[in-house]
C-alpha cells in the first residue's frame, strides 16, 4: 500500500528555465515529509513531479530518476495517468466538483473513469473514504446534497475522501490549509496523521509550525535568487531541522529571520 | 478657524435647486409644442410635425440650463450638467424605437393572431383567411436542422481551441471565427445556393440549403459561447480530476462539460434565437411557396421572416389581408425570439452549478 | 540539450477525442475558404456568359452604384449610431444607478434580438410615415445644404431613413462593446480624477474616453460591418433607382448590394444569378476587411468580441 520514493538527481523545466535542479532524496513510506521554503523555491513545482502532474503544463519536463518501490515513474512506457491513479493529490484550495454530490465527489476518481461499481459496493466505498477522512458524522445525511454546500474545512477533508477513495500508495498535499481557518486546519492536521497509517504522505506547508507539529521528515528548499533554480538544502528528521539544522540557511529560515 | 475657512468655501458654491432642471424640461417641450402648432396653423398645412418639437424643446432646455448653470454655479458644473442632458438624451432615443416596435408589431399583429392563421397554409388563398402552419413547420425545421450541425460541431471547436489549440493554427482559427461572425447573412445563403448548385442544377430551392446557410451564421455564434463558458471553469478542477487519475478527453467530457453545460445552453439558445429571424439567406435557397412542404431535401420550403417579407412584398387585391398576416407574422416571430431569449435567461440562472 | 516530450503514452480516447475537436476547429477555416471559393466559382459565368442585359456596360458599371448605395447607408448609419452608442454606454456606464442600469442593459440588447425583417416592416410602416413631414420641413429650410436637397420624398422611403434603421439595428452591437470597455476603466484612474474635485463630466474626459478610445474605434468598425451586410431592412424601406446620389430625402437612392441581390435573385434565371453572386462576392470581400481591421484592433487591446 505505502510506497518508498526516491529522487535521483532529479531536474525540473519549464521550457529551457531550470526550475529545481539537482534533487536526490528517499521518502519514506508510512511517514509524512513536509517541504518547507521560502516562495518561489520550487517546493510545489517538486511535489508535482511526484504524480507527473506538472505536465499538465506544456513544456514542462524533468530530466533524473524518480523511483516508486524501484520502479521508474518516468521509465518510457509508463502512463502518466495510471501513475496518478497510485499517487493522490490534495491542492491549496478546496476542489470539489460543483456538479456532483458529496457521494458522487467521493467516488469520482471510479465514476470519472466509467468503472462500474454495485450499489453496495458504492455505498461501502462512499462510507469507508469519508471514515477515512473524519467526515463521515458530519455528512451521512447529506449524501446526496452538492459538495459545495460544505465549508472550506469539510470541502478539503472531501477532497481527501476523494483522494484515498481510489487507494493509492501516496498521498500529496500542497498546502491544503492555506486557505482555511485555524479550527479546520487542525481537522486537517490530524487527519494527515492517522492517513501517514496506510500511505506515503508528502505535504508542501509554508506553515513550519505546522510542519514541525505534523512532519516526521521535513526537507528545506531555497533560492539563491530570483531566476535561479530551487534546490535542496537539507533533508533531514524533523527534530534535528528544528533544534539543531546542519545548514545555517535552515536555521536562518526556520528561525524565522527570513522567508 | 479652519473649520469656517471650509464651510465658507463650500457656501461659495451654490446649487441650482433640484426642482428647476425637471421643470424647465417640460416647460420647454410644452412651448415647443405651441409654437409649433401655432406656426403649423398660419400655414397651408395643419400637420404637426413632433421631431421639430422635441428638436427644439430639447435644444431650448439644453441651453437656457446651461446659460442658468454657468451663472449660478460656474462652468464646470455647467458642463458637467450639458453632458448629463446629452448622454441621457442618447439613451431615450435609443428606448423610443424599442418601445414603438413593441407597440405597433402588437397592436397591429392581434388583428390575425387567431386560430386560422396557425392552423391553415396559404394554399389556394387570395384575400383574406389563409395562414402561417407552413412558414412555421419550414422555421422549425430548418431552425432545427442547423442547430443539429452547428452546435457539435460549435462546441467541439470550442473544446479545441479552449483545452487542446496552440500555436499558430488556433491563432488563426480564433481570429477567423471572429471574422465567421461578421459574415452578411446574404453570403451565407449565396453560399449555400453556389454549393448545392453543384448537386441540384441551377434554380435550385431546398430547406436543406436554408440550414447550411444559417449554420455558416451559427456556428461563431455557438463557439464564442462556449468558448467563454469554457474559460470560467476554474483550472483546479481540472487538475483536481487529472490527479485522481482520469485522463484528459474523460476530464473535459465529464468534468468540464457538465460544468460548464448551463452556460453553453444559454448560449445556444441566444444563437437560435438570433438566426431564426434570418430572411435574405432562406429567401435566397430556401424561397417561398403558399403550400406546405415537410419535406427539408425537396423543394421550396416557407419561413417565418419569408412569410412576414413576401406577405409585405406581395400584396394581392385586398392589400389589408396580406398586411395584417405580416404583422401577425411578425408578432409570432417576436414573440418565439422573446420566448427563446427569456429561456436562455432562465437557464442561466437557475442551472449554473453554485461555487 | 535536445528537447525531451514527455513519453509518448497516450490513450486511444485521448487521441480520438483530441483529433476530433481539432477536425471542428479546422472546419472553421474550411467552411470560409470554401465559401470564398464557391463564390468565386458561381461568379466566373457572369463575366464568361453572354451579356447579361442589365449589365450591358459591365460587371462594374452594374456593381459600382450598389457599392456607393452600400457604404453610403452604411457611413450615415455610423454617423448616427457612433454618438448615440457612446452616450447610452456611458449613461448605462457611469450615469445610471447599478441595479437600474442592468435592466437598461438588457432594454437595450433586445434591441439587438429584433429580426431584421420586422424592422423593414416597422421602417415602412411606421417610421417612414412618421419621419416624411421632418423631412419635408429639412428640404424647406435647409434644402440649401447639398445632401438635403432635391425632390423630397412623398413617402419616406428615402436613404435617411435607411441610415436610421441600420443606425438602430447596429447600436446595441456597438453599445454593448462600448459599454464593456468603459467598464473596464481602472476604477483607481476614475478615483484618482475624482480626488481631485472632478465633476463627473471631468472625470470621463479624463479617465474614461482616453482609456476607451481604441474600444469605440473597433465598435464603430463592427457596426460599420453589420450595417453594410443588412439586407432586408433596406429592401423593405429604400425606394431605389440606377443612380449614384447624395440626396438623403429623395425617392431615387442608390440601392446596396444585399438588398439588391434580395430583390432580384429570387426572379433571376441563367447568368444573371451569377451576375448577382458576383456582386455577393464584392460584399463579401468588403465586409471581410472591415471586419479584420475591427478584429485587429480589438484583438490589440483586450478580450471581447461582438458574438456574446
Amino acid at each position: 500500500m505505502s510506497k518508498r520514493i526516491e529522487l535521483k538527481s532529479l531536474d525540473v523545466y519549464y521550457s529551457s528555465f531550470l526550475a529545481v535542479q539537482d534533487v536526490n532524496m528517499v521518502i519514506e513510506p508510512k511517514a509524512i515529509t513536509a517541504f518547507i521554503g521560502p516562495s518561489g523555491c520550487g517546493k510545489s513545482t517538486l511535489i508535482r513531479t511526484l504524480n507527473r502532474m506538472h505536465e499538465v503544463i506544456p513544456g514542462a519536463r524533468v530530466e533524473g530518476q524518480l523511483l516508486m518501490d524501484g520502479e521508474d515513474v518516468y521509465g518510457p512506457d509508463v502512463d502518466p495517468v495510471r501513475v496518478r491513479r497510485q499517487v493522490g493529490m490534495v491542492f491549496q484550495r478546496p476542489n470539489p466538483f460543483p456538479t456532483m454530490s458529496i457521494k458522487d465527489n467521493v467516488l469520482s476518481g471510479y465514476k470519472l473513469n466509467n468503472s462500474k461499481m454495485s450499489k453496495t459496493e458504492a455505498e461501502e466505498l462512499t462510507e469507508k473514504a469519508l471514515v477515512g477522512a473524519n467526515l463521515w458524522n458530519e455528512v451521512k445525511d447529506r449524501l446526496d446534497k452538492p459538495g459545495s454546500g460544505l465549508s472550506g474545512g469539510q470541502q478539503q477533508r472531501l477532497c481527501i475522501a476523494r483522494a484515498i477513495a481510489v487507494e493509492p500508495d501516496v498521498i500529496l498535499m500542497d498546502e491544503p490549509t492555506s486557505a482555511l481557518d485555524p479550527i479546520s486546519t487542525a481537522a486537517i492536521e490530524d487527519l494527515a496523521v492517522e492517513l501517514k497509517e496506510k500511505f506515503t504522505v508528502v505535504i508542501v506547508t509554508h506553515n513550519m509550525q505546522q510542519a514541525s507539529r505534523i512532519s516526521d521528515m521535513t526537507a528545506f528548499f531555497n533560492i539563491a535568487g530570483t531566476g535561479m533554480p530551487g534546490k535542496l538544502i537539507e533533508y533531514d528528521k524533523t527534530e534535528k531541522i528544528f533544534s539543531n539544522p546542519g545548514q545555517q540557511q535552515t536555521e536562518d529560515y526556520v528561525s524565522g529571520r527570513f522567508g | 478657524m479652519a473649520t469656517s475657512q471650509l464651510q465658507s468655501t463650500f457656501q461659495g458654491t451654490r446649487d441650482l435647486p433640484r426642482w428647476v432642471s425637471p421643470l424647465m424640461l417640460v416647460g420647454f417641450f410644452l412651448t415647443s409644442f405651441f409654437l409649433q402648432s401655432a406656426l403649423a396653423s398660419g400655414a397651408d398645412s395643419v400637420e404637426i410635425n413632433l421631431v421639430p418639437v422635441a428638436v427644439f424643446g430639447l435644444l431650448g432646455y439644453a441651453v437656457t440650463l446651461y446659460v442658468l448653470s454657468r451663472i449660478v454655479e460656474g462652468v464646470r458644473k455647467a458642463t458637467d450638467r450639458l453632458v448629463t442632458t446629452l448622454v441621457s438624451t442618447a439613451f431615450a432615443l435609443a428606448l423610443i424605437p424599442l418601445i414603438s416596435l413593441a407597440y405597433t408589431v402588437v397592436t397591429n399583429g392581434v388583428a390575425r393572431f387567431d386560430m386560422e392563421f396557425f392552423t391553415f397554409s396559404m394554399r389556394n388563398v387570395v384575400g383574406e383567411g389563409g395562414g402561417a402552419l407552413h412558414a412555421i413547420v419550414g422555421t422549425l425545421e430548418i431552425t432545427g436542422i442547423a442547430t443539429l450541425i452547428s452546435v457539435p460541431v460549435g462546441i467541439l471547436a470550442a473544446i479545441y481551441l479552449i483545452e487542446y489549440g496552440r500555436g499558430t493554427i488556433a491563432r488563426l482559427v480564433t481570429f477567423f471565427v471572429d471574422v465567421m461572425t461578421g459574415v452578411p447573412s446574404i453570403v451565407a445563403g449565396l453560399f449555400a445556393y453556389a454549393l448545392f448548385v453543384i448537386f441540384f442544377g441551377p434554380g435550385v430551392r431546398m430547406g436543406l440549403g436554408g440550414a447550411i446557410a444559417l449554420s455558416v451564421l451559427m456556428i461563431p455564434v455557438v463557439i464564442r459561447a462556449t468558448e467563454e463558458m469554457l474559460k470560467i471553469v476554474p483550472n483546479e478542477l481540472r487538475e483536481a480530476a487529472y490527479a485522481l487519475g482520469v485522463p484528459k478527453w474523460l476530464t473535459v467530457l465529464k468534468v468540464v462539460l457538465p460544468t460548464a453545460l448551463a452556460g453553453i445552453a444559454t448560449g445556444v439558445m441566444i444563437a437560435i434565437a438570433r438566426v431564426i429571424g434570418e430572411t435574405a439567406p432562406l429567401l435566397l435557397i430556401a424561397g417561398f411557396t403558399a403550400s406546405m412542404n415537410y419535406n427539408p431535401f425537396d423543394e421550396r420550403m416557407m419561413t417565418l421572416p419569408v412569410f412576414v417579407y413576401t406577405s409585405y412584398a406581395n400584396q394581392g387585391v385586398d392589400m389589408q389581408a396580406y398586411v395584417d398576416r405580416a404583422w401577425a407574422g411578425a408578432l409570432t416571430l417576436m414573440i418565439i425570439v422573446m420566448v427563446l431569449n427569456l429561456v436562455a435567461r432562465l437557464i442561466s440562472k437557475y442551472f449554473s452549478p453554485k461555487g | 540539450m535536445t528537447d525531451v516530450k514527455p513519453k509518448a503514452v497516450r490513450r486511444l480516447g485521448d487521441i480520438v477525442f483530441a483529433n476530433l475537436t481539432f477536425l471542428a476547429g479546422i472546419s472553421i477555416l474550411l467552411t470560409l475558404a470554401t465559401v470564398a471559393a464557391f463564390l468565386f466559382a458561381q461568379s466566373v459565368p457572369a463575366f464568361t456568359g453572354e451579356p447579361i442585359e442589365a449589365a450591358e456596360n459591365g460587371f462594374w458599371a452594374y456593381v459600382f452604384p450598389f457599392i456607393f448605395g452600400t457604404v453610403y447607408a452604411s457611413v450615415i448609419a455610423l454617423a448616427i449610431a457612433t454618438p448615440l452608442a457612446i452616450g447610452i454606454a456611458l449613461y448605462i456606464s457611469h450615469f445610471a444607478n447599478r441595479r437600474f442600469s442592468q435592466i437598461l442593459g438588457y432594454a437595450v440588447d433586445l434591441l439587438a434580438a429584433i429580426p431584421s425583417v420586422v424592422y423593414g416592416l416597422w421602417g415602412i410602416l411606421v417610421l417612414a410615415p412618421f419621419l416624411t413631414p421632418s423631412y419635408r420641413w429639412l428640404n424647406e429650410n435647409l434644402g440649401w445644404v447639398p445632401v438635403f436637397g432635391g425632390q423630397v420624398s412623398a413617402t419616406g422611403r428615402t436613404m435617411l431613413t435607411v441610415g436610421i434603421v441600420l443606425a438602430i439595428m447596429v447600436l446595441p452591437i456597438m453599445a454593448a462593446l462600448i459599454r464593456e470597455v468603459f467598464l473596464q476603466t481602472p476604477r483607481l484612474h476614475e478615483e484618482a480624477a475624482l480626488a481631485l474635485g472632478a465633476t463627473r463630466w471631468e472625470m470621463i474626459k479624463m479617465a474614461v474616453l482616453p482609456f476607451g478610445r481604441p474600444g469605440i474605434i473597433s465598435a464603430a468598425m463592427l457596426g460599420l460591418g453589420r450595417a453594410l451586410g443588412e439586407t432586408m431592412a433596406v429592401a423593405m424601406v429604400l425606394s431605389p433607382a440606377a443612380v449614384i446620389s447624395f440626396d438623403m430625402l429623395t425617392s431615387t437612392n442608390s440601392n446596396t448590394i444585399a438588398a439588391n441581390i434580395a430583390l432580384q435573385f429570387p426572379e433571376a434565371g441563367g447568368n444573371y444569378t451569377n451576375l448577382l453572386i458576383a456582386t455577393g462576392l464584392v460584399l463579401f470581400g468588403i465586409t471581410m476587411v472591415v471586419n479584420m481591421i475591427a478584429r485587429w484592433v480589438i484583438s490589440r487591446r483586450a478580450e471581447f468580441s461582438g458574438a456574446n
